[in-house]
């Protein structure tokens, strides 16, 4: 009974639930071969394939805690993406090591730069997160179109290819990537006040600043962290076809990361948060993409698919839904002969509220 | 202002066309008329228009420039709408929105320019303004995508045929693979879109009744993200050895197809033969180093063509509601050939 009070059993049990789904319908899905020392299979791609989700959500689920969000992370991809890699093929030697470390150093910066915009907008200025950071998601692609020069720009960098596409020890790249700045995340929110500073400037900043909690600084970094992990989201994203696509670079990650986040646990109104949700719901979400090419959905069911399974995700973590449930297996219990089942108009609503919020 | 703006477009138009026909050797140049008048054309573009000279004013509303495939499209708009081909051209990128578009083009009538040619971001939408072209007695020639209104509010239409493409594509699958047993996995492109829709129909019908079978068809969006991450789902699912054919519907789907197979281990063109629609740089890049086996053209030289519509339609001659441009299809020696001499 403890094990489902945790906050994290609903979504674990989403993520495995969804897995074994798959591995019963298609054994496929879980096959895992070795190959000159290492491991392919789709239960690596989605490993490797998670990373920019994971980054950007991380970054998101910062953002969220302090009552923000950040719409502008796609854009922000799509710009770091343009940054290194026209870095790259502008360089006389576009495969030596110190080109492509100056071409990361510079896009990491420049995404940084425009994190610190945002968090500037929010917390200086005080303009909604929404508006403030709409303000990026929309000029940003028009900057990376400009800094390609309106095409998709592709470089041969053996470097910077190793990023998304090499493999360490056993595993691809991406993955460790991913892990080391959870880890980071996790040990500086963690391990240090600021997590609980954070939370606190989430659940009440007026309170908080009366306090003597310096809200400003929190927000203002809590952007810019975004920014910074966007920044490498794009490098990754950008390595992983060893193109800089502006037009599609990040295309609605915003929203996928806001779904992650929601999945994980977090709350869209600011305060408590979770990394290890993140993760989970940033899984989730990666695992369910490839559910819909391994169940052979037609594309043009795929969305109907994949909105049905985040419905029925979002419901099973519902506290309301478990109240219900609750409730109607005590009346079960009592009257033998039957109780009502869980009303459907409430579970519906209650059901389709989340989803808004999620989308 | 406006003017001088428009001779530096008109400039670097011409500057491009230049640049085009220098890397040109082979015959196959769609434009032989390089700009040698460079000087004279920018001084004039300021000054004579209208009834008054010859010259034929043009505003043009293309949808944006979301692809390099929209780029070469505008540029050869551009270069065959040039002073020395007797136009003035009035240039309007809509950024893909529709409703930009539409006011772009009624500002074109407020201007009183001579023709209209529009590439319409999307079907809907354009029954009033096109009324209102008419009205003011302004021939609309449309370009690349078409509209649903009715075809009186329009003189022409050119662009391609999706569908042929789809059938150039699957006609040379069949002949190549179709007496073998060969599995293909499909890469579509945006659920939807015309392009997706109508080469999937003419490629299905092309190969029917051939040893090719379809074993999957997912989208990718156009992308190469997309098509990478598809294709990695496919190979997971059937094995390198379970799959022997990828069609995709656009290069950039059959560059993050070939990634995903180098990847996997295993040699694109060779274990896993690539049929691709579009031929942009890239991808006939990879066409000439042997990762893809065939691609079917989408040609974006549209310019030409449009011109001569315009020239017709105000010359009073009778010309018909839809052209279609032919497209050409290369495989991989005929790639090596024409790749230097590809204007994009």
């Amino acid at each position: 009974m403890t094990l489902l009070k945790h906050r994290l059993f609903w979504p674990v049990a989403a993520l495995v639930t969804l897995v074994v789904v798959n591995v019963i319908a298609n054994p496929n899905f879980a096959k895992v071969t070795m190959r000159d020392g290492d491991l392919y299979g789709n239960p690596v791609t989605i490993l490797r394939e998670s990373a920019p989700l994971m980054l950007v959500a991380l970054g998101m689920t910062l953002v969220i805690a302090t009552r923000g969000i950040d719409l502008s992370v796609g854009a922000v991809m799509a710009v770091s993406g343009a940054v290194s890699l026209t870095i790259i093929a502008d360089s006389p030697d576009p495969g030596s090591l110190g080109t492509v470390t100056v071409a990361i150093v510079v896009a990491v910066l420049v995404a940084l730069v425009l994190g610190a915009w945002n968090g500037f907008l929010v917390s200086v200025l005080g303009i909604q997160p929404i508006i403030a950071t709409l303000v990026l998601m929309l000029a940003g692609r028009g900057v990376a179109l400009l800094i390609t020069g309106g095409a998709i720009t592709t470089v041969t960098s053996a470097p910077y290819k190793f990023l998304s596409n090499g493999y360490l020890i056993l595993l691809p790249v991406a993955f460790f990537i991913w892990v080391a700045v959870v880890a980071i995340v996790a040990l500086v929110e963690r391990r240090t006040a600021l997590g609980m500073l954070t939370e606190s400037v989430g659940i009440n900043p007026e309170a908080s600043r009366l306090a003597g909690v310096r809200s400003r600084g929190i927000i203002l970094s809590a952007y810019m962290v975004s920014g910074l992990l966007a920044g490498v989201a794009g490098i990754i994203n950008a390595s992983n076809t060893m193109a800089a696509d502006s037009n599609n670079a990040g295309y609605l990650i915003e929203l996928y990361a806001i779904l992650a986040v929601v999945l994980g646990g977090t709350s869209l109104m600011g305060g408590k948060f979770s990394i290890a949700g993140t993760v989970i719901g940033v899984l989730t979400v990666t695992t369910l993409d490839k559910t819909i090419q391994f169940f052979g959905v037609p594309p043009a069911q795929s969305p109907v698919f994949f909105a049905v399974v985040v419905v029925i995700v979002v419901l099973v973590q519902s506290p309301r839904v478990h109240a219900w449930g609750r409730a109607a297996s005590a009346r079960m219990r009592r009257t033998p002969s039957g109780g009502e089942p869980p009303t459907g108009p409430g579970a519906a609503s209650a059901a389709k509220k989340r989803e808004e919020v999620a989308a | 202002m406006k003017k001088r703006f428009l001779s530096t477009f008109a400039l670097a138009g011409v500057a491009a066309l230049t640049m085009a026909g220098c890397t040109t050797e082979t015959g196959t140049t769609t434009d032989d008329s390089t700009g040698e008048s460079t000087e004279e054309t920018t001084t004039e573009a300021g000054g004579g228009d209208e009834a008054a000279s010859d010259v034929i004013t043009v505003g043009f509303a293309q949808t944006g420039a979301e692809s390099g495939w929209r780029s070469a499209n505008t540029e050869s708009m551009q270069a065959a709408f040039s002073e020395e081909n007797g136009f003035e051209l009035i240039f309007n990128a809509a950024d893909n929105d529709p409703a930009a578009q539409i006011s772009a083009v009624r500002n074109f009538i407020n201007q009183g320019v001579d023709a209209i040619v529009i590439a319409p971001v999307v079907e809907d939408g354009w029954d009033d303004v096109l009324q209102e072209a008419a009205s003011a007695e302004i021939p609309v020639i449309l370009e690349d995508r078409t509209v649903s209104a009715s075809e009186d509010l329009y003189s022409s239409w050119v662009g391609l045929d999706f569908e042929a493409e789809g059938v150039k594509a699957g006609e040379w699958a069949a002949e190549q693979y179709g007496d073998t047993e060969t599995k293909m996995v499909v890469l579509e492109g945006t659920t939807g879109s015309a392009p997706a829709n109508d080469r999937a129909a003419g490629f299905s019908s092309a190969i029917e009744g051939t040893m090719i079978e379809t074993i999957d068809s997912q989208t990718g969006d156009f992308t190469r993200d997309g098509g990478k991450s598809v294709m990695e789902g496919y190979i997971a699912n059937y094995g390198v050895d379970g799959i022997d054919l990828v069609f995709a519907h656009n290069d950039d789907m059959g560059l993050g197809a070939i990634e995903a197979i180098e990847a996997a281990g295993a040699v694109p063109g060779e274990d896993i033969k690539i049929i691709t629609i579009d031929a942009v740089k890239d991808g006939m890049q990879a066409l000439v180093d042997g990762k893809i086996n065939y691609i079917v053209e989408c040609n974006p030289l549209l310019g030409d063509q449009a011109a001569d519509l315009v020239k017709k339609v105000l010359a009073g001659e009778e010309v018909d509601k839809a052209y279609y441009v032919e497209d050409q299809a290369f495989d991989q020696a005929a790639a090596a050939e024409v790749i230097d001499s590809r204007p994009y």
